[in-house]
């Protein structure tokens, strides 16, 4: 397929640009701070983003959803990152619509995805069990009582977990040498007994909750994806995850470079704009050549889920690890090349620094994905 | 090694066993920690004020100015012992302070006979705090275009402008100021160098929150102070060279950053206690490369800094090559800070709780984005390396 977006493609873009632009500038997510929202976003927002489809943008259409694919939501988050828009687009959108996707679950997508589609159902996927990524550690347990199972155990930075309608959750069905087998995934209503959470505001005002899973009993029917078999269906949700957060890194990337090659040709020192200074052209120029690797990696990523290729699982670490590492020098430069202003509150530069730190911590950072990338190429 | 020297690090040893209190034996946890001095400040504990009191009193807080300020009056080698017994121990410094890393080198060249006896005692007992009012909105890197005009009028000057980016202006006691006394000579030739009295009619000080949000640094508007002609330093005009004379020991200080602090565990030990090990090494080996290559950086640093203090006599100001340890010891801050983000995972992401110490990595993380901006940018520095030190033209 052409690395260029289709006409449909460029439709929902710039009416996600508008729209964003427009009703939630980054004026939005520092209203939200400053007011102490407890969601962390705007629930009115949502409803509205949801009436235009994002909530809906990769589920089937049979399910209520627009069936317009991966490489459209990831234009919309692009966008996202550019205005810092805080929504559950992706923990629900995402992630939790992708693992219902793949559960082949059929009763429990038609029970979910519809609400899901609407945006009046939010779900997390509860996975992380430490502070670093580690995916396959998993020491939850599942235990079968009846027709149940019983779950024991503990799940850590759940992105928008306190507002989760349900949680994706895994556990160990089976304990066996190798820790991906045995792995299931369990669809956990946020109200099952025995389900405790605790939530933290981060640095970039979203927010991730721990959930307590104390004798938590679910019925079979709420697997999500083959029992024992969880773990490719998460490696497969956690990597159209990455290329998602990937995307919103670039658009991050884009939006600090566009502020920060504006503010050089701006700001005057020595009776001259400091753009003049090649010791900041060179930096910048190098920046500008960083983010069109991106966006060939991140556009050639999202439609290769879109064409369900192979490929997806390289492009997947390639794109984490490359919109990482270039959002944070994009961030990082963005300051320095600011000065004084930039490490004050109350000019926006350091937001978009803030929130890159939250995306590139989650689903792995750029040195996991860099030795994953290693060991997926067979070095 | 002389006898003398063992002598001298035994009484040091003795002196302060019997005089640093057991609080005062272990790295600052917080910023709230630091004893900054002053008319307003609000000591921590009882520990912290005998401390400072004592090593005050010992002239140790300065310790290598002249005793007949107040100061210790220690040469390079036992400024080193004394340094080296502080560490041993973990003790903290008794007392962190702007009027001992800049201005006092600065009085102590530039200022007259009884400017030094007014002003450095009060600064070595920790008496006064002091900001320093460089920075103007249109005067940053460029420093010399800072317009804040000062009027002779007889025996005093009269103040108005502003200055902004100054930290704990809300908290100093005085100000050392850059002021223009001069507006139609090159901009280099007509600034002088004031000091004055914070609570001097006049003076408004507005609070300027940070990226960390923490807010340590302020803008100052002046409305017509006054400032006696004997709080002027140096000769009229010629403030550029005190100025610049101070950055140097500014740049020296904030290069410290760059190394490790005595007592607190290393970028390593923290991955290896956080992220575990396999057969004794890291597991994560690109993240061990990574901080291996810091470290390793964060060594020769350390060394480096010491063949350059040995080189030069006490007291002496490094110059140009000040300008390079700012540029590394800040690069190297914030690298120690990146990693340490990184080791920490998600639960370095909080920002408020208990459990994070309300987000102090995270802000502490932030806030050394400011290192390589405040006492002028890295790129500031390397221009004046490849300038006065490479002698490049331009
Ligand atoms: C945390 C913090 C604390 C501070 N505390 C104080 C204080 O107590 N007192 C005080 O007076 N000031 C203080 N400052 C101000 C500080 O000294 C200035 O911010 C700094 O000198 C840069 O000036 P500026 O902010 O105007 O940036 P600018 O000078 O506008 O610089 C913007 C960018 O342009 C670059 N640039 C400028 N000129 C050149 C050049 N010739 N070649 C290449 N690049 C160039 C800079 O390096 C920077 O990246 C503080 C700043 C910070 C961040």
């Amino acid at each position: 397929m052409a690395l260029v977006l289709n006409e449909e493609q460029e439709m929902l873009r710039d009416a996600a640009r508008d729209f964003l632009g427009n009703r939630a500038p980054l004026s939005h997510l520092r209203q939200l701070r400053d007011s102490g929202v407890a969601e962390g976003f705007s629930p009115e927002l949502w409803a509205e983003m949801a009436d235009m489809g994002w909530a809906a943008i990769i589920i089937p259409e049979n399910y209520g959803g627009l069936e317009y694919g991966y490489t459209g939501l990831g234009l919309v988050l692009q966008e996202s990152g550019r205005t810092l828009t805080p929504s559950p687009l992706i923990s629900t959108a995402l992630l939790g619509a992708s693992a219902l996707i793949l559960s082949g679950n059929e009763q429990m997508c038609a029970q979910w995805l519809p609400q899901v589609a609407t945006g009046e159902k939010l779900l997390a996927l509860a996975f992380e069990e430490s502070a670093q990524h580690r995916p396959a550690d998993v020491n939850t347990s599942a235990t079968p009582e009846d027709d149940n199972y019983r779950l024991d155990g503990s799940k850590q930075a759940i992105i928008d977990g306190h507002v989760a309608d349900a949680f994706v959750v895994t556990a160990r069905t089976r304990s066996g040498e190798d820790p991906n087998e045995g792995v299931s995934l369990f669809l956990v209503p946020k109200d099952a007994p025995g389900v405790s959470l605790k939530t933290t505001e981060l640095l970039d005002n979203h927010r991730t909750s721990k959930i307590k899973l104390d004798g938590v009993l679910v019925n079979r029917s709420q697997l999500v994806g083959p029992l024992h078999g969880g773990c490719p269906v998460l490696r497969t949700v956690l990597d159209r995850g990455r290329i998602g957060l990937a995307a919103e890194m670039l658009g991050i990337a884009e939006e600090t470079f566009t502020r920060t090659v504006e503010y050089l040709k701006e700001r005057k020192q020595f009776g001259v704009p400091i753009g003049v200074f090649q010791a900041l052209q060179h930096r910048a120029a190098i920046l500008f050549g960083e983010i069109e690797l991106c966006k060939s990696v991140v556009l050639k990523a999202l439609q290769a889920i879109d064409e369900d290729s192979d490929e997806v699982p390289v492009l997947a670490s390639l794109a984490k690890a490359k919109c990482g590492q270039t959002a944070s020098l994009a961030t990082a430069e963005g300051i320095q090349m600011h000065g004084g202003i930039g490490m004050t509150d109350e000019f926006d530069i350091g937001f978009f620094i803030k929130r890159w730190r939250t995306l590139n911590q989650q689903l792995g950072d750029s040195r996991y994905h860099l030795d994953r990338f290693a060991k997926l190429k067979g070095y | 090694m002389s006898e003398n020297l063992n002598t001298f690090r035994t009484q040091v040893r003795d002196w302060l066993e019997e005089n640093c209190p057991q609080e005062m034996r272990s790295p600052l946890r917080s910023e709230k920690d630091a004893c900054w001095g002053g008319r307003n400040f609000k000591f921590q504990s009882e520990a912290q004020q005998v401390w400072l009191q004592r090593m005050g009193e010992k002239g140790w807080t300065a310790p290598d100015w002249p005793q007949e300020y107040g100061g210790g009056g220690l040469d390079r080698e036992q400024l080193k012992i004394l340094q080296q017994e502080m560490a041993r121990i973990n003790a903290r410094g008794a007392l962190y302070s702007f009027g001992i890393s800049m201005l006092g080198p600065a009085l102590l060249k530039y200022g007259s006979e009884e400017q030094k006896q007014r002003f450095l005692p009060p600064i070595i007992r920790g008496e006064i705090r002091w900001c320093q009012g460089y920075s103007e909105p249109n005067a940053g890197s460029d420093l010399a275009n800072l317009q804040a005009p000062a009027v002779d009028k007889g025996d005093h000057y009269v103040l108005n402008g502003s200055k902004i980016w100054t930290s704990y202006g809300d908290s100093g006691d005085w100000m050392f100021c850059l002021v223009r006394t001069d507006s139609d000579a090159p901009k280099h030739q007509g600034i002088s160098f004031m000091l004055f009295d914070m609570q001097t009619p006049g003076i408004e000080v507005k609070p300027i929150q940070l990226i960390s949000g923490r807010s340590p640094f302020c803008e100052v508007f002046f409305a017509d102070v006054k400032i006696p002609k004997d709080q002027q330093v140096g000769e009229l005009n010629k403030g550029w060279s005190i100025a610049k004379y101070l950055l140097t020991h500014e740049r020296e200080m904030i290069s410290w950053t760059g190394l490790s602090q005595s007592g607190t565990r290393s970028v390593g030990e923290t991955a290896a206690d956080t992220i575990g090990t396999r057969n004794g090494t890291l597991d994560d080996s690109i993240l061990r490369a990574d901080i291996a290559r810091f470290e390793l950086d964060e060594m020769a640093f350390a060394l480096t800094i010491e063949r350059a203090r040995d080189e030069v006599k006490a007291g002496v100001s490094l110059g140009a090559v000040s300008s390079w340890f700012k540029f590394f010891g800040t690069e190297l801050n914030k690298q120690r800070y990146n990693l340490l983000m990184d080791i920490s995972g998600s639960d370095g992401l909080a920002w408020t709780g208990e459990d994070s110490n309300d987000g102090k990595l995270a802000r502490d993380w932030l806030r050394t984005k400011g290192n390589s901006i405040e006492g002028g940018t890295s790129e500031i520095q390397l221009n004046i390396v490849a300038k006065h030190i490479l002698g490049l033209p331009g």
